[in-house]
């Protein structure tokens, strides 16, 4: 290097663009584990499949019409739209106030708030369900311990219930609506807050007209994270929602490990992508025009 | 009658005392500055104005009334802060009628004040545009137009000019004052730049680790300064250590020199001067001489630093188009002796 440097270049070489090859690697993980089971996926959604002569490689959109034309379908999907909804709704309203608070915390128990925040996301998915499961359970601690001081008489139904899902989904999706929140409070002037409460603001006018806003764009960010994680979360609906209540993903666990009917599956699987895909883009425009202009 | 008044206003945060026993006043519609480096307790005692920390002893009167027990909300004042910490998901318009919209003023009053303000700052045809695709300037002066169109009593500016680059710093000063004087609003500036605070006010209280060191006219403040802190904060300053003797000589380096007349106890003095008020003369005629060891060129004139029996000293000459002398050469000093300012030796102020 330092050799050639000292020579007068005779022949300058174009500069080679660095940044696609450094990309490179990154791209081909992306393109073998994501977009290659995702292709084949879709290729799978088209065949046909027969109990007796297995999967077709025909090309059709029976599977497609067989899961937009039966009610049954609508009510997992709705079912599952409906808990991802209602799980963003609540972590937006817990997370935002508690990331305010965080925010504002000193140093020392802001560090010790984060880690019981992120506590959830450090264990195992399926080892925190089946604490949920011991929790809610007709003979769960919360039954017998309500039973036992008088309460109630029958044990409240917790188990195979979409609130029991969305309470544990909740629970864990949780630490990335407080993140992004956090994350847009930081960025946030202190002063702001001072500014306003010298031109007459109360504390409560404080938060509702300059705080939140300034914390929608973490709020929504949260939202788009949380939701997209909800919809297709497999575990926790699988444990707390059993047979009964099931959801778009444990459906198509179904389809392909107990029916074997991997085509219809994909089918289900592609639908659910593409509706969360949907939902998301329409949110951001959403969030764009309402936000967008003042952050541009 | 003074119109706001610090009596020996004081903060202490556990062991340290960030303000000791502050007491100054500021006339109606005049401009002050509080002037010092930072940690000296000037954004604190603004702080304590504001209502954003609480007083430890001492009293705030604004207008007659006492401050101590309003709540920041409740004071009224217009506030410049720093960072000027505009509402970012607001335009121009609804950042400068917040104030209004909380003091519950109708519809048509507010607009027609919020116009009044956004041309009193000339940013009338910025209204509906929102702070992030501005520049600092013009952040400034929404952040001004929103703290003067609530009509505050006191207007408080914080460090307002530190955050633009040089030009328009001197721009905005102008501009500062101007819009202070159309207003006619009592206005506390808080700077750490001697320049700005001698170029705005009407008067600058000069503080050092949390006490007052002087209060005065920018001239006085500059051309007699009370305490060798304040002669080397303001400006530039020749500082020589000297003796007053019993017998009323100042003696500096075993000379004596000849001083104005103002006595001052005996015992150790310092002797400030200023690098603009000595002359430049030939090396016999001089009251000193040495040889200049340094010399730089500001434009419009000639920095030289001249090794002398007394110390060094350095010399601000005006550019008069001509060369002045060079490294190595032998000059002599001279001076009026009345620009000779014997202050108190440091320490025992």
């Amino acid at each position: 290097m330092s050799i050639a440097s000292t020579d007068t270049p005779r022949e300058v070489a174009p500069p080679v663009p660095r940044e696609p090859l450094l990309c490179a690697p990154a791209l081909a993980l992306f393109l073998v584990m994501l977009l290659t089971p995702l292709i084949m996926t879709l290729v799978l959604s088209f065949n046909s499949f027969d109990f007796y002569e297995g999967i077709g490689s025909t090309f059709s959109l029976a599977n497609y019409t067989e899961v937009l034309g039966d009610r049954y379908f609508y009510e997992i999907f709705g079912r599952t739209f409906a808990i991802a909804l209602a799980t963003t709704a609540i972590c937006a309203i817990i997370g935002a106030p508690a990331s305010y608070f965080l925010n504002r915390m000193d140093p020392f128990w802001r560090s010790i708030m984060v880690l019981i925040v992120l506590g959830p996301l450090l264990i195992s998915v399926v080892v925190r369900t089946l604490g949920w499961a011991i929790l809610l359970g007709n003979r769960g601690v919360i039954n017998t311990a309500l039973m036992n001081i008088g309460l109630i008489e029958r044990p409240l139904k917790m188990m195979y219930t979409s609130g029991g899902i969305v309470l544990a989904l909740v629970h864990v999706m949780i630490p990335f609506m407080v993140l992004a929140v956090w994350a847009a409070l930081q960025r946030q002037d202190p002063a702001t807050e001072a500014a306003a409460e010298s031109l007459g603001a109360g504390p409560f006018t404080v938060f509702r007209r300059i705080v939140l806003p300034q914390a929608m764009p973490g709020v929504l960010s949260g939202s788009l994270i949380v939701f997209a994680l909800s919809a297709s979360a497999f575990a926790t609906p699988a444990i707390l929602g059993g047979r009964r209540v099931k959801v778009v993903a444990t459906s198509v666990h179904d389809e392909f490990m107990n029916t074997l009917n991997w085509p219809l599956g994909a089918a289900m699987a592609m639908i659910l992508v593409a509706a969360i895909l949907i939902t998301m883009i329409a949110w951001s425009r959403l969030v764009e025009d309402r936000v967008g202009r003042a952050y541009a | 009658m003074a119109f706001l008044e610090l009596d020996r206003l004081t903060k202490r945060f556990g062991m340290i005392t960030a303000v000791d026993t502050l007491s100054f006043s500021v006339d109606r519609g005049s401009f002050v500055s509080l002037l010092g480096p930072s940690g000296c307790g000037k954004t604190t005692t603004l702080q304590m104005i504001a209502g954003f920390e609480d007083v430890t002893s001492g009293r705030i009167m604004l207008n007659g009334r006492n401050l101590s027990a309003v709540p920041a909300r409740e004071r009224g004042l217009g506030i410049v802060f720093q960072t000027y910490a505009l509402f970012l998901h607001m335009t121009v318009a609804e950042n400068v009628a917040f104030g209004l919209e909380m003091r519950k003023i109708d519809k048509p009053e507010r607009a027609r004040r919020v116009k009044a303000a956004l041309e009193l700052v000339h940013l009338s045809h910025l209204a509906d545009r929102y702070p992030r695709a501005m520049s600092g300037g013009q952040r400034q002066r929404v952040a001004l137009a929103r703290a003067l169109v609530i009509e505050p009593e006191l207007l408080l500016l914080d460090e307002p000019l530190s955050n633009l680059d040089a030009k328009l710093r001197e721009e905005m000063q102008l501009e500062l004052r101007r819009i202070q004087r159309e207003a006619g609003v009592t206005t506390l500036l808080v700077t750490h730049d001697q320049s700005e605070a001698m170029a705005l006010s009407d008067r600058v209280v000069v503080m050092e680790k949390g006490r007052l060191q002087q209060e005065a006219d920018p001239f006085e403040v500059y051309d007699r300064p009370k305490t060798s802190f304040v002669s080397g904060f303001l400006g530039k300053s020749n500082s020589l250590r000297a003796e007053m003797g019993r017998d009323g000589r100042l003696r500096c380096a075993e000379r004596v020199l000849t001083g104005p007349a103002a006595g001052l106890m005996p015992g150790a003095v310092e002797i400030a001067l200023r690098p603009e008020r000595i002359e430049v003369v030939d090396a016999a005629s001089g009251i000193v001489s040495g040889c200049v060891t340094e010399k730089v060129f500001l434009g419009n004139q000639w920095l030289l630093r001249v090794a002398t029996p007394l110390g060094d000293m350095i010399v601000l000459r005006r550019n008069a188009g001509r060369n002045e002398a060079g490294i190595g050469d032998t000059v002599g000093l001279t001076w009026n002796p009345e620009h000779l300012r014997i202050l108190p030796a440091e320490g025992a102020a």
